[in-house]
Formats: structure tokens, C-alpha cells, sequence
């Protein structure tokens, strides 16, 4: 099996398998065979056009934690400019689940802060698995309040699968630090868009996610907690993840029909990690747009609007 | 029967498993320290132990009903009611969840909420019903708390309100997440508008409300050995696998690392946050 594919997608990485085949027979016997691996890539690409044109939600769930889905810093390089890293909380440590800094988008100052997960085994162990402790969000809280005071725009980018369980964390305030950045958030003086580039964890995420515009990525995802997580409590087993995935309603087009998604960033064919810069230049001509549509709204009229959408979400009988 | 048993002459023999005919409930066996206590006297001390102030969980309407003077009170938000927008199911429907705890509490919901006055101090109080689901953070209570603040801008009144919640709402999913911002929000305007919020966390505040409204409070108030943190102790075992030390988690924990102002006896409580809200908004001693 291949693990650079998930297992849903095994076909077309049999057929990947032998057109890799195919090109080293054609270096060794210099016989011309592109005209079969032609071939094969269109029957490739049909395949997981077809696979793709009827994804699961809880396929979607793990295209949206794929080992090598596009992460933050992933996207910082493709989509701005100038990017300088601005470390801690000013209080107790630099936590580097979450990244922040000032960059340029489009030749203009902004804030940007998201959530870094690790790609090989030592980065996965430094960035606590892109799950932040309390210091996480109080950099978070402390860049965005910069931000506010330079009326710098800010950028935020969600793919955690929460905020990290731990006894320190517990220690020093989980649950503060994320009710306070709820709280400032919904009251900060400059324009907030918030994407979900990944896995959108609960509470954890939600903790950089409040603002003006919410994208989210065709295949990431946002619940209020993992299937998995979901499944041991309700169905008392981790292993109905996939029934949960379902009825949590937790993928882009759901979340959009449900009226909480702003925009869908569509994805290249097989995923964002199948060609990241096509990625990269689609979301950073959304947030271009994005960021034109609230530059010219004014102030209190930005606050009270959010505030309105915030007020607005839930669903009930009265 | 045992061989001794059978020795004992019959009619001074008493059958091993018959109760002694005591009518139900008139005795309460502490959970904290086992002492047998007459119920009423349990009442008198509004569910705390007189022995070892083991604080007993109790209900929102009770919870209001100690803490409110008695006039005026009026309900904000009580015909809310929860729709099921995802048509959750898991090995049962929600909907089916939703009205057998409805029948179990007699509540519509998970959250109670008053406009009335403490030792005649004007404030909006609410509470959650821990035994409606958990008291877990759904579109109507989210709703429900933030209509509280409302009133409270409204009429320029204090907020309190007594947590007790394993968190989010899972059978609404995002929808529930979405609460913890909302009522953030909310409690941002009464901060902006000088207006105060008492927060009292009783046993247990967790998750998705403790990291939402429940932590802030211009006040953070928690009763006596309350269980309050984000994650819970089972999920933190399972996570950096070792035991968790003594009292994690507990509001006796919390205040030693800063979380909270104080910890509070039930018996108290009342008298202190009137106080508390008088001195904020300089008024006398109630």
C-alpha cells in the first residue's frame, strides 16, 4: 500500500505505481512507450475524477488530515510576501503550534496567524501536532491586538484537531485563553478572515477563528469535535468515526448549505496536496477579494455586522 | 444461609437483604463523607453536607430559586425551544434525546434564565440544568444566555450565571460550537458598557463552556471542589498517559494557579455576590 495515498484512493495509486514503472523501463531500453503512459495518466485522471466526484464525509475527513496536506507555513510562502515571524506570549513561552507574524499580501502590510502542524516525526513533536497550549493563543491574542493597533488586517488559518489536552495546559488556563480570544475577537477594530485550510478541531480552532469572512477549503473540515472523538462517546466506539463524520455535518458544502461558510476554496483534482501552488494562488485570490470586499465598509458598521452574524448563529423554534 | 445463621433459633433470625422500612428519601448517605443525613437538614443547608461540605449537585430552578429574592422574578427566553437542524442520529435520534430530557427535568432546556433581584440589587441570573444532557451548550441555550444579556443592557443590570455543563452539544455540531463565540460576544458588550458579569462555576464546568462564558467572568467564583477544566480528565489520562495528580482540575486547583478569585460555600454565596455587584456599581450594602 501506499501511503503517500489514503486507501479509498489505492486504484489510482496502482495505476501511479506502474506508470512510474513504465518511465523506468523507458529510460533502461530507451523504447519509446510514452504514448502508453500517456495513456495511463488519462485513465489516472479519470479514475480520481471519479473517485473525487463522490467523496464521503468521512473521506474527506482524512483527505483533510492527509500527511501531506498543504500546512500554513505551506501556504505563508506561496501567498505572501515578506513574512516575518513574531515569536511569544510575552508571559511564559513561545508555543510553536501556532505561527504568527506580519507579511505583506499583495504589497500590503497584514497580520497572519494559523496553526503549524509538523511533517516528519521531530517537526510533529516540536509543533505538539498543531495542537497549541494556553501561550499559543495568547501569541495569537497579542499579535492580533498589534494588529489592531497598527489597523493592520489579519489573517487567520485554521488546521488543528484541537486545543492540546494536557495537564500544563490545564494549568495555565486552556480554557481562558481561548474564551478571551473569542471574546476580543468579536470585538477587534479591524477586519478578520478566517480560513480553514485543514482539520477545523473544536474549540481549539475556533479560538483564532471568529471574524468577518469564514473560507474554508473544499476539503477541510470544522466540527465541534473529531468523528473519532464524536463516535467513542455517542456510539460508544471510536470505530463508527465514519457515522459520525456523516451526521455531523462537518465538509465545506454542508457547512455552506447550513449558511456558516462564507466561501468554498475548490481544490485541484485529487486534493491541495496534489498540486499546492495551484492551491496557494486560488486561496490567495480569495482572500485578495475578500479583503477588497471589507476595506471599504466602515468601522462601526464592520463591528456590528459581525456581531450580528455572531448573535445570529443557531437554530431553534421561538 | 451460612452455618451460623442456621444455628440462630428462628424467631430471632432477620433476613439478610430486607430493608429496614424506612420511607424513601428521608435519609441522603453523603457521597464525600458517608455520614447518613436527615433530608431536611440537608435542604436547610442547600444541599451541602453539614458534616464534611461535600456539595451536592442541584437543579437551575432550584439553583435561581435560592439565589433570587423572591419578587420580582420573570423567565427570559422560556419558549425557545431546541429543533434538531442536522437530523443527528447516533445509536439514538436526538429528538428522541431531547424529550426523554425533557421529561426527565421538566425543562425545555439546559439553561434557566431570570430577570430579578438579589437582596433587592436588580440582576439577570442563569443556570444550567446539568441533568437536561449533560447540561451541554446548544442553539437554545446559547440563545437563551445571550436574550439574559440583552435584558441585563437592556435595564443596565448584573449578569450571574451558575455552570454547570460537560460542554458543547455534539448532536448539533457546529451550531454549537458556534455558541462559544456567540455568547462571548454577547458578554464583550457588557464589558464594554461597564456593566458586571458574575460567573459561578459549579460542579462540573467543562469544555466548550468553561472555555467560553463560563471563564469570563469580571469574577470568576467556583463552589467548593468543583471539577472545571477544557479537557477532560479521561481524555488528558489517555493523551500523556499518567496519572493525574491529586485535585486536578478542581476549583481548589484553579484558585492556586490563578483562575479564579474565590471559591465560595453555597450557603454564602447569595450574600456575597449581592455584595460584589453592589460594590461594582457603588451601591451600599445590600
Amino acid at each position: 500500500m501506499d501511503l503517500n495515498f489514503l486507501p479509498f484512493e489505492q486504484p489510482v495509486a496502482e495505476l501511479e505505481a506502474k506508470i512510474d514503472e513504465l518511465r523506468h523501463v523507458g529510460d533502461d531500453n530507451e523504447i519509446n512507450i510514452a504514448e502508453e503512459i500517456a495513456h495511463l495518466e488519462t485513465k489516472s485522471r479519470a479514475l480520481t475524477q471519479q473517485i473525487f466526484s463522490a467523496l464521503t464525509p468521512w473521506q474527506i475527513s482524512q483527505l483533510s488530515r492527509h500527511p501531506q496536506r498543504p500546512y500554513f507555513l505551506d501556504y505563508v510562502r506561496r501567498v505572501f510576501d515578506d513574512f516575518q515571524e513574531l515569536h511569544g506570549d510575552r508571559a511564559f513561552a513561545d508555543d510553536p503550534a501556532i505561527v504568527g507574524g506580519l507579511a505583506r499580501l499583495d504589497g500590503r502590510p497584514v497580520m497572519i496567524i494559523g496553526h503549524q502542524k509538523g511533517r516528519d516525526t521531530k517537526e510533529k513533536i516540536v509543533r505538539n501536532f498543531g495542537m497549541p497550549r494556553p501561550e499559543g493563543y495568547r501569541k495569537a491574542l497579542r499579535l492580533m491586538q498589534m494588529a489592531e493597533r497598527f489597523r493592520l488586517p489579519i489573517f487567520t488559518f485554521i488546521d488543528t484537531p484541537g486545543a492540546y489536552p494536557g495537564v500544563g495546559a490545564e494549568e495555565r488556563g486552556q480554557s481562558e485563553a481561548i474564551a478571551r480570544n473569542l471574546q476580543v475577537m468579536a470585538g477587534l477594530r479591524v477586519p478578520i478572515i478566517v480560513t480553514v485550510t485543514g482539520e477545523g478541531g473544536s474549540g481549539g480552532a475556533l479560538a483564532i477563528g471568529v471574524g468577518d469572512r469564514l473560507v474554508m477549503l473544499q476539503y477541510s473540515t470544522y466540527s465541534v469535535i473529531s468523528p473519532e472523538g464524536c463516535a467513542s462517546i455517542l456510539w460508544k466506539s471510536a470505530e463508527k468515526a465514519q457515522l459520525a463524520a456523516e451526521a455531523m455535518a462537518i465538509t465545506s458544502d454542508r457547512l455552506y448549505e447550513l449558511d456558516l461558510v462564507d466561501v468554498v476554496v475548490p481544490e485541484p483534482l485529487g486534493g491541495a496536496h496534489r498540486d499546492v501552488d495551484t492551491m496557494a494562488a486560488m486561496l490567495k485570490k480569495v482572500l485578495i477579494e475578500c479583503a477588497a470586499e471589507l476595506d471599504p465598509i466602515p468601522l462601526p458598521q464592520l463591528l456590528e455586522s459581525r456581531y450580528e452574524a455572531l448573535r445570529g448563529y443557531g437554530r431553534f423554534k421561538d | 444461609m451460612s452455618w451460623f445463621e442456621k444455628l440462630i433459633p428462628s424467631r430471632i433470625r432477620t433476613e439478610a437483604n430486607s430493608k429496614r422500612a424506612v420511607p424513601e428519601g428521608l435519609w441522603h448517605k453523603c457521597p464525600g463523607c458517608g455520614a447518613v443525613l436527615y433530608r431536611a437538614e440537608l435542604e436547610r443547608n442547600l444541599e451541602v453536607c453539614p458534616k464534611c461540605n461535600y456539595h451536592n449537585r442541584i437543579g437551575a430552578r432550584r439553583r435561581l430559586d435560592l439565589f433570587l429574592d423572591d419578587e420580582p422574578r420573570e423567565e427570559i427566553g422560556s419558549d425557545l425551544e431546541s429543533v434538531d437542524p442536522l437530523r443527528f442520529k447516533d445509536l439514538k435520534k436526538y429528538k428522541d434525546r431531547l424529550s426523554q430530557a425533557q421529561k426527565l427535568t421538566s425543562e425545555k432546556e439546559a439553561l434557566v434564565v431570570m430577570r430579578g433581584q438579589v437582596q433587592q440589587v436588580g440582576c439577570v441570573a442563569a443556570a444550567f440544568e446539568f441533568s437536561f444532557m449533560g447540561g451541554s451548550m446548544g442553539s437554545v441555550v446559547g440563545e437563551r444566555f445571550v436574550r439574559g444579556v440583552d435584558a441585563a443592557l437592556q435595564d443596565d443590570l448584573a449578569m450571574v450565571c451558575f455552570s454547570a455543563s460537560g460542554g458543547a452539544r455534539m448532536q448539533e455540531s457546529l451550531f454549537s460550537l458556534l455558541q462559544m463565540a456567540k455568547t462571548s460576544a454577547a458578554l464583550g458588550r457588557l464589558r464594554e458598557r461597564g456593566l458586571p458579569f458574575i460567573s459561578v462555576m459549579t460542579d462540573p464546568t467543562m469544555g466548550g463552556v468553561s472555555a467560553s462564558l463560563a471563564m469570563l467572568g469580571d469574577i470568576n467564583i467556583a463552589e467548593p471542589n468543583a471539577l472545571i477544566g477544557f479537557a477532560g480528565p479521561r481524555v488528558i489520562e489517555q493523551t500523556v498517559r499518567e496519572k493525574l495528580p491529586e485535585g486536578f482540575q478542581r476549583s481548589e486547583f484553579l484558585l492556586e494557579h490563578g483562575a479564579l478569585d474565590q471559591i465560595c460555600d453555597r450557603r454564602d454565596l447569595r450574600e456575597r455576590i449581592a455584595d460584589l455587584v453592589a460594590m461594582l456599581t457603588g451601591r451600599p450594602r445590600p
